[in-house]
């Protein structure tokens, strides 16, 4: 966290400009207003006290005001960073879902044609670029079948008020009368953007699954459970998936922070009204402050998966938690 | 086992979920059913279309949100009554008289509710605010009426009268015929007087083009600059026609955003349509055109030389392939112009021949007016895209190619941004230009007086600076009566002597563009103005 908040505030040395307008976005300020923000700011102390008055400041929550639409950050921030997280979060679940389950199949066929069928997809789907895919898949399912729409979070037509900016929550929220009908559009509309998000990762998991669970079959628990008698079917979900899921948890966090780059992109393709998206035109219209406020809110989601995702791997791994009492 | 209690509950709830949902789709019908979603090029700059000029605008509020004293019946394009009822001009052209209808409500919003009907009131506020300077909302939104100055709206009407509540009268300081036509354009709406003195009472003036009241069968449910407009129908709409209840502006500037999302059916309408093979392939989409009221020309600038000789003007007007430029640049998907009025309109000369494609006649007139070793040209063309000419560097480039031919070296000017390009233009910097007019009502005078008018010179409005005297006096005839056949009688001299003179080369008419699904019904695009959704329907 420190080194991010260092690296955010050298940014608004290293872009060119005045750094006080980068970091408060100020673009129209006049020269009271800019000595006053200096003021604020302390630049003119030393460079230490200068990091200590921007630290404050973000954590007053203030991260200055966008340069392109001068509309304060961290609102932008809040109204956005919720789209982002839903749709990588379903993307995420996708993954997993379908990832590690056939990683699992691949182990336990271990060496068979199936096996190699599953790795060498697994190796195609990594290697597919993001951008191209989500174009196929437009060109595909919306503009050749027509089956699923193309850009946004939901059709125009359906009034969802923003409460908490995670679209089906609203939803659920709002008193529309359409509301299932709003469900159903809003589901229709994150298929396509989560399944090539989650395309990547998945072989990921897959891969990841398969080396977990080759391992835990070789281990001695395993072959002792083999000696007893027990059927495959007996070993395989008794033992073997519950031990070989903790190894897999214990990557899911890396994997995300993965996993939200290609989301940006998919932003992108997919009219997606998240982060990803408004970052990247962000840097289209050299809107420093907007860059910095987003990259700060993005690392900080993904440190708090990170985070989230070693506590679940605590909670489902006594190993871990013991380890740290020591034995 | 818990694991498998999880299941049967997720289970079960799903089907409970989808049951419900089947219940409500029984009892409300697709919201998708009763609503259209219009993917339009761009935000509106403002609600109120007496303020503004611009298409996009136009497109979005006019026709939705507001209502005209008169309005242009669509099959002819002749004018019919809207809010007034009935309307009576008297022999001299100078009074003219308005009975309006009293069943027209006004909308009721979240920000304004009407306690009374439309009245003489309204229409009287309406105009005041353009006719009058020191009225109090006249200056609200900076004080511009393009539409109205450019057709000197405040020169001609000396003074606007209330009969009664239902009854107004216009006076006029001199008549007019067009005066109708430029009360039926989408300019011309109609406001709410109550929720300006609301407005005033609150200190918000500002509002009243932002959050509009109007008296149309759509009223403004919300609005998010660069994002969407979202319409709803207005119940107590005078012409109760049975609508869709939702009308939605999905605002796509990028052409193949438009595209994909009509292709992908998440709009049910869209402007502007680019790859229109695509779109008559598809069977569940329609590509309808309306040759619009305008025309791309390339105008001489006969002040200067070699230019103010008609002869040479000749030569270059024989030598202009048109044909090839309606196939290049506008891909066939334009007429080709005989004379500066589309064949849509009633001025329209049926007798009017094609012009000549003709090098040795070209070359010929060329050696008369004394130029047979050729000469060089400048011609300027703009670098945006307009309706008229989609592409003016290309087609200069291509009669350039032409008047090679003709030994007439040409050279391209089109360095200027818009605004610039006109100033100078207006400057008569130019030797010739490539420009076009779009018309804003049906009216033939609005082609020939800002065009090619005397008045219209002086103004710099007429880029050719091109004044006759006796061309003139026939469109100021033409003007002063109302007999039709009599009117069409002195266009079709009017257009004899341009065809004669030649002070603009006329190039093509071009066409407007919309596709839709199948399942939209109802006529949406008019051949000038903006895009009205009044009685379209979706099966």
């Amino acid at each position: 966290m420190l080194l991010l908040t260092i690296l955010s505030f050298s940014l608004s040395f290293l872009f060119p400009g005045n750094s006080v307008i980068n970091m408060s976005g100020q673009v129209n300020a006049t020269a009271e207003q800019l000595s006053l923000l200096a003021a604020q700011y302390q630049q003119n102390e030393n460079i230490f006290s200068q990091y200590l008055a921007y630290i404050s400041r973000i954590f007053s929550g203030d991260l200055g005001l966008s340069m392109a639409s001068q509309l304060p950050i961290s609102s932008e921030i809040a109204n956005l960073l919720p789209a982002t997280v839903e749709l990588s979060l379903v993307a995420l679940l996708l993954a997993m879902v379908t990832g590690i389950p056939i990683g699992f199949i691949a182990a336990i066929r271990h060496r068979k044609a199936s096996d190699n069928i599953i790795l060498t997809i697994a190796m195609l789907g990594y290697s597919i670029p993001v951008f191209w895919l989500g174009l196929l898949a437009i060109l595909v399912f919306s503009i050749q079948l027509g089956w699923l729409p193309s850009a946004g979070q939901i059709s125009l037509l359906y009034e969802i008020n923003h409460v908490t900016g995670i679209q089906f929550i609203d939803i659920l929220l709002s008193d529309s009368q359409y509301k299932w009908q709003a469900f159903q559009n809003a589901g229709a509309h994150i298929i396509m953007p989560a399944c090539v998000i989650a395309l990547a990762p998945a072989t990921l998991f897959i891969r990841l699954a398969r080396s977990a669970m080759l391992e835990v079959l070789e281990t001695s628990y395993i072959r002792a459970a083999k000696a007893k008698g027990l059927t495959l079917q007996q070993i395989i979900f008794r033992h073997a998936i519950r031990n070989a899921f903790v190894k897999v948890i214990r990557d899911v966090g890396l994997q995300f922070a993965n996993l939200v780059t290609i989301a940006m992109v998919t932003e992108v393709i997919f009219s997606w009204p998240g982060i990803g998206r408004w970052l990247i035109e962000s840097i289209f219209h050299r809107d420093y402050t907007a860059i910095q406020g987003g990259l700060l809110a993005l690392s900080c989601f993904i440190f708090l998966v990170h985070i989230l995702t070693d506590f679940i791997y605590a909670a489902l791994n006594p190993l871990a938690r013991e380890k740290k009492h020591g034995t | 086992m818990w694991q498998n209690n999880l299941a049967k509950t997720f289970f079960s709830l799903t089907i409970l979920i989808v049951l419900e949902g089947c219940d409500s789709i029984n009892d409300e019908g697709l919201l998708a059913q009763k609503s259209i979603i219009y993917c339009s090029e761009g935000s509106p700059e403002s609600f109120n279309p007496q303020t503004v000029t611009s298409g996009v605008t136009i497109d979005a509020t006019s026709n939705q949100l507001y209502n005209r004293l008169i309005t242009f019946q669509s099959e002819d394009n002749s004018i019919a009554p809207s809010i007034a009822k009935s309307w009576h001009v008297t022999r001299d052209g100078k009074k003219l008289t308005f009975y309006l209808r009293k069943d027209v409500s006004f909308h009721s919003t979240k920000y304004f509710t009407p306690t009374r009907k439309l009245n003489a009131d309204d229409v009287l506020f309406s105009f005041n605010r353009i006719l009058d300077s020191n009225h109090e909302f006249h200056n609200v939104s900076g004080g511009k009426y393009p539409f109205f100055q450019s057709v000197e709206f405040s020169k001609l009407v000396e003074h606007l009268e209330k009969i009664n509540d239902y009854t107004i009268r216009f006076t006029l300081k001199h008549a007019d015929s067009s005066i109708l036509a430029n009360l039926a354009t989408d300019f011309a709406v109609i406001l709410s007087a109550e929720y300006a003195e609301q407005l005033t009472k609150l200190g918000i003036q500002q509002q009243i083009d932002i959050l509009p009241i109007g008296t149309g069968p759509f009223k403004l449910k919300e609005y998010r600059a660069g994002s969407f407009i979202r319409y709803i129908a207005h119940q107590e709409y005078w012409q109760k026609n049975k609508t869709i209840e939702q009308l939605v502006f999905d605002i796509t500037p990028s052409n193949t955003g438009r595209l994909t999302k009509l292709l992908a059916g998440e709009c049910d309408v869209t402007a502007y349509p680019i790859a229109h093979q695509k779109i008559i392939e598809r069977e569940d989409l329609i590509l309808d055109a309306v040759t619009s009221f305008n025309i791309g020309y390339l105008g001489f600038n006969t002040q200067k030389p070699p230019f103010n000789n008609p002869l040479v003007r000749k030569a270059v007007a024989l030598a202009i392939n048109k044909k090839a430029i309606i196939d290049t640049i506008y891909f066939g998907k334009a007429d080709i112009a005989n004379s500066i009025i589309p064949k849509a309109s009633w001025a329209y000369n049926e007798d009017e021949q094609a012009q000549l494609y003709s090098v040795s006649k070209a070359k010929e007139l060329l050696a008369l007016a004394g130029y047979s070793d050729g000469l060089t040209m400048d011609i300027w063309a703009m670098q945006e895209p307009r309706a008229y000419n989609p592409d003016a560097l290309t087609m200069a480039k291509l009669i350039q190619a032409d008047l090679k031919k003709i030994n007439i070296t040409v050279n391209i000017v089109s360095s200027f941004e818009w605004a610039t390009f006109l100033k100078r233009l207006t400057l008569g910097e130019h030797q010739s230009v490539l420009l076009g007019w779009s018309a804003d009502h049906p009216d033939p005078d609005n082609f020939f007086t800002p065009l090619l008018s005397c008045a219209s010179a002086k103004a710099g409005n007429n880029r050719t600076f091109w004044c006759n005297q006796d061309f003139d006096k026939l469109i100021q005839s033409a003007l002063q009566t109302t007999n039709v056949n009599l009117r069409k009688q002195y266009y079709a001299k009017a257009l004899a002597i341009i065809a004669d003179d030649v002070p603009v080369v006329p190039i093509a008419h071009s066409k407007r563009f919309q596709a839709r699904s199948k399942q939209v019904s109802g006529k949406i695009l008019n051949s000038f103005g903006g895009i009205s959704f009044v009685g379209v329907r979706k099966n």
